[in-house]
Protein backbone atom coordinates (compact mmCIF):
# COMPACT_ATOMS: atom_id res chain seq x y z
CA UNK A 1 0.00 0.00 0.00
CA UNK A 2 2.76 2.48 0.80
CA UNK A 3 5.23 3.57 -1.81
CA UNK A 4 7.69 4.78 0.84
CA UNK A 5 11.26 3.57 0.75
CA UNK A 6 11.38 1.27 3.76
CA UNK A 7 9.06 1.81 6.67
CA UNK A 8 10.29 5.16 7.96
CA UNK A 9 8.80 7.49 5.39
CA UNK A 10 10.67 9.82 3.09
CA UNK A 11 13.62 11.70 4.62
CA UNK A 12 13.97 15.17 3.14
CA UNK A 13 17.55 16.46 2.79
CA UNK A 14 18.55 19.36 5.05
CA UNK A 15 19.52 21.32 1.94
CA UNK A 16 15.91 21.16 0.71
CA UNK A 17 14.64 22.41 4.07
CA UNK A 18 17.13 25.29 4.01
CA UNK A 19 16.21 26.21 0.44
CA UNK A 20 12.52 26.33 1.36
CA UNK A 21 13.35 28.31 4.51
CA UNK A 22 15.21 30.99 2.56
CA UNK A 23 12.46 31.11 -0.06
CA UNK A 24 9.93 31.72 2.73
CA UNK A 25 12.06 34.47 4.26
CA UNK A 26 12.49 36.08 0.84
CA UNK A 27 8.75 35.87 0.21
CA UNK A 28 8.07 37.63 3.50
CA UNK A 29 10.55 40.39 2.65
CA UNK A 30 8.99 40.71 -0.81
CA UNK A 31 5.44 40.95 0.53
CA UNK A 32 6.49 43.58 3.06
CA UNK A 33 8.45 45.56 0.47
CA UNK A 34 5.75 45.50 -2.19
CA UNK A 35 3.27 46.94 0.31
CA UNK A 36 5.28 50.17 0.21
CA UNK A 37 4.89 50.47 -3.58
CA UNK A 38 1.71 51.83 -5.10
CA UNK A 39 0.18 49.15 -7.31
CA UNK A 40 -3.39 50.14 -6.62
CA UNK A 41 -5.71 47.14 -6.72
CA UNK A 42 -2.79 44.82 -7.55
CA UNK A 43 -1.26 45.21 -4.06
CA UNK A 44 -3.82 42.76 -2.71
CA UNK A 45 -3.39 40.35 -5.62
CA UNK A 46 0.41 40.31 -5.23
CA UNK A 47 0.20 39.91 -1.44
CA UNK A 48 -2.18 36.96 -1.79
CA UNK A 49 -0.15 35.39 -4.59
CA UNK A 50 2.99 35.50 -2.43
CA UNK A 51 1.05 34.16 0.58
CA UNK A 52 -0.31 31.25 -1.48
CA UNK A 53 3.20 30.46 -2.80
CA UNK A 54 4.58 30.43 0.75
CA UNK A 55 1.73 28.18 1.82
CA UNK A 56 2.46 25.74 -1.02
CA UNK A 57 6.14 25.61 -0.01
CA UNK A 58 5.25 24.86 3.62
CA UNK A 59 2.61 22.29 2.65
CA UNK A 60 4.70 20.45 0.06
CA UNK A 61 8.06 20.38 1.84
CA UNK A 62 7.71 21.05 5.57
CA UNK A 63 4.46 19.07 5.80
CA UNK A 64 5.83 16.39 3.43
CA UNK A 65 2.79 16.45 1.14
CA UNK A 66 5.09 16.20 -1.89
CA UNK A 67 5.90 12.70 -0.66
CA UNK A 68 2.41 11.84 0.60
CA UNK A 69 -0.13 9.42 -0.81
CA UNK A 70 -2.95 10.40 -3.14
CA UNK A 71 -5.47 9.81 -0.36
CA UNK A 72 -3.85 12.47 1.83
CA UNK A 73 -3.75 14.93 -1.05
CA UNK A 74 -7.42 14.43 -1.88
CA UNK A 75 -8.36 15.18 1.74
CA UNK A 76 -6.34 18.41 1.64
CA UNK A 77 -7.85 19.47 -1.68
CA UNK A 78 -11.31 18.73 -0.32
CA UNK A 79 -10.62 21.04 2.61
CA UNK A 80 -9.69 23.92 0.33
CA UNK A 81 -12.61 23.16 -1.93
CA UNK A 82 -15.04 23.45 0.99
CA UNK A 83 -13.34 26.70 2.04
CA UNK A 84 -13.92 27.93 -1.49
CA UNK A 85 -17.60 27.05 -1.28
CA UNK A 86 -17.92 28.91 2.02
CA UNK A 87 -16.26 32.07 0.77
CA UNK A 88 -17.91 32.06 -2.66
CA UNK A 89 -21.47 31.48 -1.51
CA UNK A 90 -21.17 33.85 1.47
CA UNK A 91 -19.86 36.60 -0.78
CA UNK A 92 -22.49 35.86 -3.41
CA UNK A 93 -25.15 36.34 -0.75
CA UNK A 94 -23.84 39.38 1.11
CA UNK A 95 -22.41 41.38 -1.77
CA UNK A 96 -25.56 41.13 -3.89
CA UNK A 97 -27.99 42.21 -1.18
CA UNK A 98 -28.58 45.58 -2.87
CA UNK A 99 -29.35 44.15 -6.27
CA UNK A 100 -32.60 45.18 -7.86
CA UNK A 101 -34.33 43.06 -10.46
CA UNK A 102 -32.31 43.78 -13.53
CA UNK A 103 -34.20 44.28 -16.81
CA UNK A 104 -30.99 43.22 -18.56
CA UNK A 105 -31.47 39.75 -17.07
CA UNK A 106 -28.49 37.44 -16.55
CA UNK A 107 -26.26 39.71 -18.66
CA UNK A 108 -26.08 42.03 -15.62
CA UNK A 109 -23.65 39.60 -13.96
CA UNK A 110 -20.80 40.56 -16.27
CA UNK A 111 -20.46 44.27 -15.33
CA UNK A 112 -20.57 43.21 -11.66
CA UNK A 113 -17.77 40.68 -12.10
CA UNK A 114 -15.72 43.20 -14.08
CA UNK A 115 -16.12 45.77 -11.31
CA UNK A 116 -14.67 43.31 -8.77
CA UNK A 117 -11.37 43.34 -10.66
CA UNK B 1 3.47 -10.47 3.75
CA UNK B 2 6.42 -8.77 2.06
CA UNK B 3 6.66 -6.51 5.10
CA UNK B 4 8.08 -9.48 7.02
CA UNK B 5 11.15 -9.45 4.79
CA UNK B 6 11.49 -5.66 4.95
CA UNK B 7 11.29 -5.56 8.75
CA UNK B 8 13.42 -8.64 9.36
CA UNK B 9 12.99 -9.59 12.98
CA UNK B 10 10.85 -6.51 13.57
CA UNK B 11 7.33 -7.69 12.99
CA UNK B 12 6.17 -5.50 15.87
CA UNK B 13 8.42 -2.48 16.20
CA UNK B 14 7.95 -0.25 19.25
CA UNK B 15 4.83 1.88 19.05
CA UNK B 16 3.07 -0.53 16.68
CA UNK B 17 -0.69 -0.83 17.28
CA UNK B 18 -2.01 -4.24 16.35
CA UNK B 19 -5.20 -3.18 14.59
CA UNK B 20 -2.95 -2.12 11.69
CA UNK B 21 -1.39 -4.36 9.05
CA UNK B 22 2.05 -2.79 9.39
CA UNK B 23 3.82 0.39 10.46
CA UNK B 24 3.39 2.00 7.04
CA UNK B 25 -0.39 1.67 7.24
CA UNK B 26 -0.36 2.91 10.83
CA UNK B 27 1.64 5.98 9.85
CA UNK B 28 -0.65 6.64 6.90
CA UNK B 29 -3.68 6.41 9.20
CA UNK B 30 -2.26 8.82 11.76
CA UNK B 31 -1.21 11.30 9.06
CA UNK B 32 -4.66 11.12 7.49
CA UNK B 33 -6.29 11.61 10.88
CA UNK B 34 -4.29 14.76 11.56
CA UNK B 35 -5.08 16.10 8.09
CA UNK B 36 -8.79 15.47 8.69
CA UNK B 37 -8.47 17.59 11.83
CA UNK B 38 -6.52 20.28 9.94
CA UNK B 39 -9.28 20.41 7.33
CA UNK B 40 -11.71 21.27 10.13
CA UNK B 41 -9.23 23.93 11.24
CA UNK B 42 -9.08 25.33 7.68
CA UNK B 43 -12.84 25.81 7.89
CA UNK B 44 -12.63 27.12 11.46
CA UNK B 45 -10.25 29.91 10.53
CA UNK B 46 -11.95 30.04 7.15
CA UNK B 47 -15.15 31.24 8.79
CA UNK B 48 -13.32 34.26 10.16
CA UNK B 49 -11.53 34.85 6.87
CA UNK B 50 -14.89 34.71 5.06
CA UNK B 51 -16.42 37.29 7.37
CA UNK B 52 -13.28 39.41 7.00
CA UNK B 53 -13.51 39.21 3.19
CA UNK B 54 -17.09 40.39 3.17
CA UNK B 55 -16.64 43.26 5.63
CA UNK B 56 -13.47 44.35 3.88
CA UNK B 57 -15.33 44.49 0.60
CA UNK B 58 -18.16 46.48 2.18
CA UNK B 59 -16.01 48.90 4.23
CA UNK B 60 -12.67 49.11 2.47
CA UNK B 61 -11.64 52.63 3.60
CA UNK B 62 -12.34 51.78 7.26
CA UNK B 63 -10.24 48.65 6.93
CA UNK B 64 -7.38 50.62 5.36
CA UNK B 65 -7.52 53.16 8.22
CA UNK B 66 -7.66 50.35 10.79
CA UNK B 67 -4.84 48.43 9.14
CA UNK B 68 -2.60 51.48 9.30
CA UNK B 69 -3.00 51.46 13.10
CA UNK B 70 -1.00 48.20 13.12
CA UNK B 71 2.78 48.27 12.88
CA UNK B 72 4.16 46.29 9.94
CA UNK B 73 7.56 45.77 11.59
CA UNK B 74 6.06 43.67 14.39
CA UNK B 75 3.89 41.65 12.04
CA UNK B 76 6.82 41.03 9.72
CA UNK B 77 9.19 40.13 12.58
CA UNK B 78 6.66 37.65 13.93
CA UNK B 79 6.32 36.15 10.46
CA UNK B 80 10.09 35.60 10.31
CA UNK B 81 10.01 34.09 13.83
CA UNK B 82 7.31 31.58 12.86
CA UNK B 83 9.06 30.60 9.63
CA UNK B 84 12.20 29.86 11.69
CA UNK B 85 10.10 27.79 14.09
CA UNK B 86 8.72 25.74 11.18
CA UNK B 87 12.28 25.01 10.06
CA UNK B 88 13.35 23.91 13.55
CA UNK B 89 10.24 21.70 13.82
CA UNK B 90 11.00 20.05 10.47
CA UNK B 91 14.57 19.46 11.63
CA UNK B 92 13.34 17.91 14.89
CA UNK B 93 11.29 15.38 12.92
CA UNK B 94 14.21 14.74 10.58
CA UNK B 95 16.45 14.05 13.59
CA UNK B 96 14.04 11.33 14.71
CA UNK B 97 13.78 9.91 11.18
CA UNK B 98 17.55 9.62 10.87
CA UNK B 99 18.03 8.01 14.28
CA UNK B 100 19.85 10.87 15.98
CA UNK B 101 20.30 10.93 19.77
CA UNK B 102 17.23 12.05 21.68
CA UNK B 103 19.22 15.07 22.90
CA UNK B 104 19.35 16.40 19.36
CA UNK B 105 15.60 15.92 18.82
CA UNK B 106 14.89 17.69 22.11
CA UNK B 107 17.24 20.52 21.10
CA UNK B 108 15.22 21.28 17.97
CA UNK B 109 11.90 20.90 19.80
CA UNK B 110 12.95 23.31 22.53
CA UNK B 111 14.23 25.78 19.94
CA UNK B 112 10.80 25.58 18.27
CA UNK B 113 9.15 26.28 21.63
CA UNK B 114 11.43 29.25 22.28
CA UNK B 115 10.53 30.74 18.89
CA UNK B 116 6.83 30.13 19.52
CA UNK B 117 7.08 31.77 22.92
CA UNK B 118 8.99 34.66 21.33
CA UNK B 119 6.13 35.13 18.87
CA UNK B 120 3.61 35.29 21.71
CA UNK B 121 5.84 37.55 23.81
CA UNK B 122 6.36 40.05 20.98
CA UNK B 123 2.66 40.05 20.20
CA UNK B 124 1.56 40.58 23.77
CA UNK B 125 4.15 43.16 24.77
CA UNK B 126 4.60 45.26 21.62
CA UNK B 127 1.24 44.91 19.91
CA UNK B 128 -1.64 44.06 22.21
CA UNK B 129 -0.37 45.90 25.29
CA UNK B 130 0.39 48.97 23.22
CA UNK B 131 -3.03 48.76 21.57
CA UNK B 132 -4.55 48.67 25.06
CA UNK B 133 -2.59 51.76 26.11
CA UNK B 134 -3.44 53.58 22.85
CA UNK B 135 -7.14 52.81 23.30
CA UNK B 136 -7.83 50.77 20.18
CA UNK B 137 -9.05 47.56 21.81
CA UNK B 138 -12.81 47.37 21.19
CA UNK B 139 -14.86 46.71 24.29
CA UNK B 140 -11.86 46.85 26.62
CA UNK B 141 -10.04 50.10 25.91
CA UNK B 142 -11.58 52.19 23.15
CA UNK B 143 -10.55 55.83 22.81
CA UNK B 144 -10.30 56.16 19.02
CA UNK B 145 -11.57 59.44 17.59
CA UNK B 146 -10.09 59.39 14.10
CA UNK B 147 -11.93 58.90 10.82
CA UNK B 148 -14.28 55.99 10.07
CA UNK B 149 -14.64 55.13 13.78
CA UNK B 150 -17.36 52.42 13.50
CA UNK B 151 -15.57 50.67 10.62
CA UNK B 152 -12.20 50.90 12.35
CA UNK B 153 -13.76 49.38 15.46
CA UNK B 154 -15.06 46.54 13.27
CA UNK B 155 -11.59 46.05 11.79
CA UNK B 156 -9.97 45.97 15.24
CA UNK B 157 -12.55 43.36 16.31
CA UNK B 158 -11.44 41.21 13.38
CA UNK B 159 -7.80 41.84 14.26
CA UNK B 160 -8.14 40.78 17.88
CA UNK B 161 -10.41 37.82 17.20
CA UNK B 162 -8.33 36.43 14.36
CA UNK B 163 -4.91 36.95 15.96
CA UNK B 164 -6.35 35.97 19.35
CA UNK B 165 -7.67 32.63 18.15
CA UNK B 166 -4.38 32.13 16.32
CA UNK B 167 -2.46 32.88 19.54
CA UNK B 168 -4.60 30.30 21.40
CA UNK B 169 -3.55 27.76 18.77
CA UNK B 170 0.08 28.74 19.38
CA UNK B 171 -0.35 28.16 23.12
CA UNK B 172 -1.91 24.74 22.42
CA UNK B 173 1.06 24.07 20.14
CA UNK B 174 3.48 24.90 22.95
CA UNK B 175 1.61 22.44 25.17
CA UNK B 176 1.89 19.74 22.49
CA UNK B 177 5.61 20.44 22.09
CA UNK B 178 6.10 20.08 25.86
CA UNK B 179 4.47 16.65 25.71
CA UNK B 180 6.73 15.73 22.76
CA UNK B 181 9.85 16.78 24.69
CA UNK B 182 8.80 14.53 27.58
CA UNK B 183 8.01 11.62 25.24
CA UNK B 184 11.37 12.02 23.50
CA UNK B 185 13.18 12.12 26.84
CA UNK B 186 11.45 8.85 27.71
CA UNK B 187 12.90 7.23 24.55
CA UNK B 188 9.54 6.76 22.83
CA UNK B 189 10.79 7.66 19.34
CA UNK B 190 12.99 5.93 16.77
CA UNK B 191 13.33 5.85 12.96
CA UNK B 192 10.59 3.19 13.02
CA UNK B 193 8.17 5.18 15.16
CA UNK B 194 8.00 8.96 15.23
CA UNK B 195 4.37 9.57 14.18
CA UNK B 196 3.50 11.87 17.14
CA UNK B 197 6.37 14.15 16.09
CA UNK B 198 5.27 14.09 12.46
CA UNK B 199 1.62 14.90 13.12
CA UNK B 200 2.44 17.58 15.69
CA UNK B 201 4.68 19.05 13.02
CA UNK B 202 1.68 19.15 10.68
CA UNK B 203 -0.27 21.09 13.31
CA UNK B 204 2.59 23.52 13.91
CA UNK B 205 3.12 24.19 10.19
CA UNK B 206 -0.60 24.75 9.78
CA UNK B 207 -0.60 27.43 12.49
CA UNK B 208 2.36 29.04 10.68
CA UNK B 209 0.42 29.06 7.39
CA UNK B 210 -2.55 30.74 9.08
CA UNK B 211 -0.24 33.47 10.35
CA UNK B 212 1.23 33.95 6.85
CA UNK B 213 -2.26 34.83 5.63
CA UNK B 214 -3.13 36.88 8.72
CA UNK B 215 -0.03 39.02 8.23
CA UNK B 216 -0.73 39.62 4.54
CA UNK B 217 -4.42 40.35 5.05
CA UNK B 218 -4.46 42.34 8.31
CA UNK B 219 -1.26 44.38 8.23
CA UNK B 220 -0.93 45.31 4.56
CA UNK B 221 -4.42 46.44 3.54
CA UNK B 222 -4.38 49.30 1.10
CA UNK B 223 -0.60 49.38 1.01
CA UNK B 224 1.77 51.52 3.04
CA UNK B 225 2.81 54.09 0.44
Amino acid sequence: MSEHSGHTGHVVPVSTYLLVFFALMAGTALTTGVAYIDLGRWNTVVALAIAVTKMMLVVLFFMHVKYATGLTRIVILAGFFWLGIMITLSCADELTRTWEINPAGWGGIIPFLLRLF
Amino acid sequence: MSEMAAHGAHKHPPGFAHQFEDMAQQKEASTLGMWAFLVTEILFFGGMFTAYTIYRELHFESFVTGSHLLEVKFGATNTYVLICSSLTMALAIRSAQTGKRKGQIIFWLILTMILGALFLGLKLRFEWYRDYVDGIVPGISWAYNGPHAPGVQMFMCFYFFMTGVHALHMVAGLGILTVLVIMTARNKFSPEYYAPLEISGLYWHFVDIVWIFLFALLYLIGGRY
